[in-house]
């Protein structure tokens, strides 16, 4: 009887606790919100809308020309925006440098203005579809009215579906397959898509005479890299570029790569294209420098970051190519700005992810700009998601809709999703990034 | 009057609960009160109740400690969604989809858990349970390599790559390895959860109290004596651990028509002792408790979303002290008296 | 062929190590300790730490990372087992995994998820024999390998407190009532298992140089392979399972598939267990009637 009697109280205890913290969240991160918000107003004096700092001003061509300010078409009131990325797990990496990134861009932009805020929100999906959807749940109780997500493509994919059918709008800075956009309106991306990157490095590399033989090394339990390769593999075979040996590895069995590079070697391989985060690939150059192995090793994406590795040789990476969008050694203002501003806040240099969620908040902010400019004024302030989803379509699938980013200047959407920006491709040198 | 037994009513007030937590969340459901958050968890709950189960009859009942079983829930997964998305312009009827897809992965489940189980069930303790975790891993390793696509002439299936599925235009790949199911149709609902949920519970209970479960619990409390009254221990033991793999088929199937894309890696050691957590923390070979247990800890990780940072950290916090607070009689006794105190207290104040 | 097969020895040292200090735990207190992963994480962390913020030379780093995993392990085994003493094994193994859950989000609290590229703790040029060329890592992961083997093996045959060991293995009430203090003993062989942790954390991150907070759950997980597959328990059985798991890995991933080398190496595993069933080493258990 005592027994049951304990079951009891510590259940209801349990219960208890729980309910109490229900109740409490919604509240807790409002409050959050209200207070960044307060501290970057009483950082940056009222004044902000005549004299919008420079760096700010070049980021948001299309959101905040110099005659609105207080004109009729200014856009009001505050913006709820949520963020879904893996905040914790083996991908938080990624989650993190979103959520700083967004954040940046957040502060930046209510600096800009008294009228108009954004209160960002980031929920963890620990990268799983699962714990996304319910994360995305989480938000929509919040009472999020854009989200900034997925970070990941699995979890991405399972969010836009539901998204869909609640009509939520979505723009995702780095969930790059295809499968992520496709049959969803309402789902935009700010990268590349896996296609894209695929194709272009197959032309790229063919194009310029890099290589006469091209090994391929990618994760064949990752769907970014899997997405990328086998569009890699179908342009390669298409323009006659010759694949001598393709392997593979796992997340479980990412930290041997003799195999693979021993196979490459003996293939005769001149270049290896690694579809592939900078975490494994860090490994595979320092494997294939300890085998006196040096052929060009040509990444995407995923390989920005790797000179920013804690602790990495960045003599290994000499010579290495990729095609990003962003590079955080550009020496322009917002880039500058934006890497300092993120350096301060991390501690760490802000790699792609970081950088793709940063303009993703600016786009949504330019949108929403763009809308009010062009209907004399919007007021964002209690207005329903699915209504806000439909303005956001609409201006975001509108062609002459552009934002200028730290990723890219002039960027457009088409109305399925994919972005328009130009790839650019860079070699490190000297322990830097050099445009090609 | 007859009187009704004592296991009967135990079953009996099992169903009720499940069907006041139906009838409650329904409820909610319509009236609008349910927070957005809870209700999409209803069926993910509902799944890990039913893997809860599942699992609880073989490490509870049959008393072998299975570290795979997610493995099994995978099978149920990518048949069931094979299943309804091929059935797609055949059946367009849902929730007949949905029940074949179920059935279907279940039966594979239930085969993939013969192949397991003969040669597993051999073994004995700790072995046992680094086998299954061994089997859980290939099954994940495996699924990570299957390509299955459909087109006008039937399914394809490939271990290499989506491209050689050697598919007619206008095909659509079902499965694409790693990158898992995609673009599955959702069909899963609450009831046909909840209706699961029940069925399961109605299968496990009828075993328990029949003479193959008092069997079952005989083999597990003392083995070479129940060999020495002439029970076949290798029956008896397979009819646990593959009705088992059926039920966390079915309820893999339930989950994956869930969501719209699934992958392998959803289903690996983590969420095996994911459910294992359950089972344990319900109190093994206590079904109710597993139930609830279930329930709770799949809420619990959401309701500590305000702690940010710190949520998988309170977590584990939680888990680890429950679990001593349950299992160390000290602290037993010491909460036990705190207990009593407070009743005490509020007794006096009502007084 | 020699080079994989160096690889391989060299990769399944590193699980050996692991795999020992799960065996020493396992067969004092007939529990799976799903925390050794992430103690090996911790290892190569406070090494990192030492050698990249501190400057610190090898030597030292190495000695206070072993020390500090050390400490942890009586720490975790004081706090969160011994309440569990008395416990099924149930309730001890879903403690350690909340413990391993517990050290993973510490982890990345502390040194947030930014993996951290290891410094190469062994700077000695590599050996080449002919075509042959063994890396120095390899070469010192492997002689490490075999001293720990040697000097365990001598430390629980020869020294008082490794029959102590032994004893309470055999049989814990017995060994109290013959003046053995239980609860040292135990403190004693998860402060051993720990520190081996911390050697295997180091060669580990030196091997593959990336760490995170999750470097420590997949070679954990395999190295408990390995552990079984030696028997567990059995102190020669962990370094041959290690050594030979990491063997059938490379040459898995070399000849048959590098998408299917762990459904090789566990399939290898359940093969190996059906023929012998208490693993290549382990002794067979009569059960009492």
């Amino acid at each position: 009887m005592k027994k049951k009697l304990l079951a009891i109280l510590l259940t209801t205890a349990m219960v208890c606790s729980l309910t109490a913290c229900g109740g409490d969240s919604a509240g807790s991160t409002a409050d959050t919100g209200s207070n960044t918000a307060a501290d970057t107003n009483a950082a940056a004096p009222a004044d902000t809308n005549a004299a919008a700092p420079a760096d700010n001003a070049a980021d948001t061509n299309a959101a905040a020309p110099a005659d609105n300010a207080g004109g009729s078409g200014s856009l009001t009131g505050t913006l709820n925006l949520g963020v879904i990325g893996p905040l914790t797990g083996p991908a938080a990496l990624y989650g993190n440098a979103v959520d700083n990134g967004a954040a940046i861009a957040v502060e930046e932009i209510n600096a800009l203005s008294s009228d108009f805020k954004i209160e960002l929100n980031s929920q963890d999906d620990e990268h799983d579809a699962e714990k996304s959807v319910n994360a995305y749940n989480n938000l929509k109780d919040w009472g999020a009215q854009a989200i900034v997500g997925c970070v990941t493509t699995t979890p991405c994919v399972a969010v836009s579906s539901e998204a869909y059918s609640d009509r939520m709008f979505m723009l995702t800075p780095s969930a790059s397959a295809t499968s992520v956009t496709e049959g969803k309106d309402n789902m935009f991306q700010l990268c590349f898509s896996d296609p894209n990157q695929g194709s272009a490095s197959a032309t790229y590399i063919s194009e310029n005479n890099l290589a006469e033989k091209v090994a391929v090394i990618y994760n064949n339990s990752d769907a970014y890299s899997t997405g990328i390769y086998q569009t890699f593999q179908a342009e390669a075979d298409s323009i006659g570029l010759d694949v001598v040996s393709v392997t593979t590895f796992t997340d479980d069995t990412a930290n041997d790569f003799s195999v693979q590079l021993t196979e490459a070697q003996n293939a005769e391989a001149d270049l290896i294209f690694l579809p592939i985060y900078y975490t494994p690939a860090s490994l595979i150059m320092q494997q294939a420098a300890s085998m006196n192995y040096a052929p060009t090793m040509f990444g995407v994406d995923g390989m920005d970051g790797i000179l920013s590795l804690e602790g990495f040789d960045t003599s290994l990476a000499e010579g290495v190519m990729l095609l990003t969008p962003f590079s955080a050694d550009a020496k322009d203002d917002a880039t500058v700005s934006f890497v300092s501003k993120y350096q301060a806040k991390a501690g760490e240099i802000p790699s792609q992810f970081a950088a793709d969620a940063y303009d993703c908040a600016y786009a949504i902010y330019a949108a929403l700009s763009y809308y009010a400019d062009n209907n004399g004024g919007y007021n964002v302030d209690g207005v329903d998601y699915t209504e806000l989803c439909e303005i956001l379509i609409s201006v975001f699938s509108d062609s002459n809709f552009s934002v200028d980013g730290i990723t890219g200047a002039g960027m457009t959407w088409t109305a399925n999703g994919e972005v328009n920006k130009a790839p650019r491709a860079v070699v490190i040198e000297n322990g830097e990034y050099v445009g090609l | 009057m007859k009187k009704i037994s004592k296991s009967a009513r135990s079953s009996f007030i099992n169903y009720g609960i499940v069907l006041i937590f139906f009838l409650f969340f329904q409820i909610m459901l319509s009236t609008g009160k349910l927070s957005n958050s809870l209700s999409g968890q209803l069926i993910p709950i509902c799944t890990y109740v039913i893997m809860a189960l599942a699992l609880n009859l073989v490490v509870g009942i049959s008393g072998e400690l299975s570290l795979g079983h997610a493995g099994f829930m995978s099978v149920g997964a990518f048949s069931g969604v094979v299943v309804a998305t091929a059935l797609k312009d055949v059946i367009t009827v849902s929730p007949i989809r949905l029940i074949l897809a179920i059935v279907i992965g279940a039966v594979l489940a239930a085969v993939a858990g013969t192949i397991i189980g003969i040669p597993v069930l051999r073994l004995q303790g700790d072995y046992l349970a680094i086998v299954t975790l061994a089997f859980g891993e290939i099954i994940k390793n495996v699924l990570n390599c299957l390509y299955i696509g459909a087109d006008s002439k039937g399914l394809h299936f490939s271990m290499k790559d989506g491209n050689s599925l050697n598919m007619e235009t206008g095909g659509t790949v079902i499965i694409n390895g790693p990158q898992g199911a995609l673009g599955i149709q959702k069909i899963s609902t609450f009831a046909a959860a909840i209706i699961l949920v029940l069925i399961v519970l109605f299968i496990i209970q009828n075993l328990v109290n029949s003479r193959a479960g008092r069997a079952i619990k005989a083999i597990r409390d003392n083995r070479i004596a129940a060999e020495s009254c002439g029970l076949n221990i290798m029956k008896y033991k397979m009819m646990a651990f593959v009705l088992s793999a059926a039920i966390a088929g079915a309820a893999g199937a339930l989950y994956a028509l869930n969501y719209s894309t699934v992958v392998p890696k959803k289903f690996d050691f983590n969420t095996s002792i994911l459910v294992l957590v359950f089972v344990v923390l319900g109190g093994i070979g206590n079904l109710r408790g597993s139930m609830i247990a279930a329930a709770i800890l799949t809420v619990l990780p959401e309701l500590l979303r305000q702690f940010q940072d710190y949520r998988m950290l309170v977590y584990a916090i939680v888990l680890i002290l429950v679990m001593i607070i349950t299992n160390n009689s000290k602290a037993k006794d010491l909460l036990g008296r705190v207990g009593a105190k407070i009743f005490k207290k509020s007794a006096v104040q009502k007084g | 062929m020699l080079n994989y097969l160096i690889n391989g020895i060299s990769l399944g040292s590193v699980y050996a190590i692991i795999a020992l200090g799960y065996t020493m735990v396992y067969g004092i207190a007939k529990m799976l300790n799903f925390a050794h992963g992430d103690v090996i994480m911790v290892g190569g962390y406070v090494a990192f730490c030492t050698t990249s913020y501190l400057g610190w030379p090898v030597i030292p780093a190495v000695l206070l990372s072993i020390f500090v995993c050390m400490v942890l392990g009586i720490v975790i085994e004081r706090l969160a087992y011994k309440p569990l003493r008395a416990a099924t094994s149930l309730a001890v193994l879903i403690t350690a995994i909340g413990v391993s859950y517990f050290l993973q989000n510490v982890a990345l609290l502390i040194w947030t998820s930014n993996p951290k590229v290891f410094p190469n703790m062994v700077t000695l040029p590599s050996l080449v024999i002919g075509d042959l060329q063994i890396s120095s890592v390899a070469l010192v992961t492997i002689i490490a390998c075999i001293i720990i083997m040697i000097v365990l093996t001598l430390f629980t045959n020869k020294t008082k407190m490794g029959k102590a060991m032994r004893a309470v293995s055999e049989d814990k009430d017995a060994a109290q009532l013959m003046g053995i203090n239980v609860n040292a003993t135990i403190s004693l062989t998860f402060a051993i298992g720990s520190g081996l942790a911390a050697i295997a954390g180091v060669l580990l991150c030196s091997a593959y140089p990336t760490l995170m907070p999750t470097t420590g759950s997949m070679p954990g997980i395999k190295a408990f392979t390995a552990a079984v597959f030696g028997g567990i328990g059995s102190i020669p059985g962990a370094m041959l399972g290690g050594i030979l798991l990491g063997i059938i890995e490379i040459f898995g991933k070399a000849y048959i598939s590098t998408q299917l080398s762990d459904a090789i190496v566990f399939s290898v595993l359940i093969i190996i267990l059906l023929v012998k069933p208490t693993g290549l080493l382990g002794k067979k258990v009569n059960e009492k009637v």
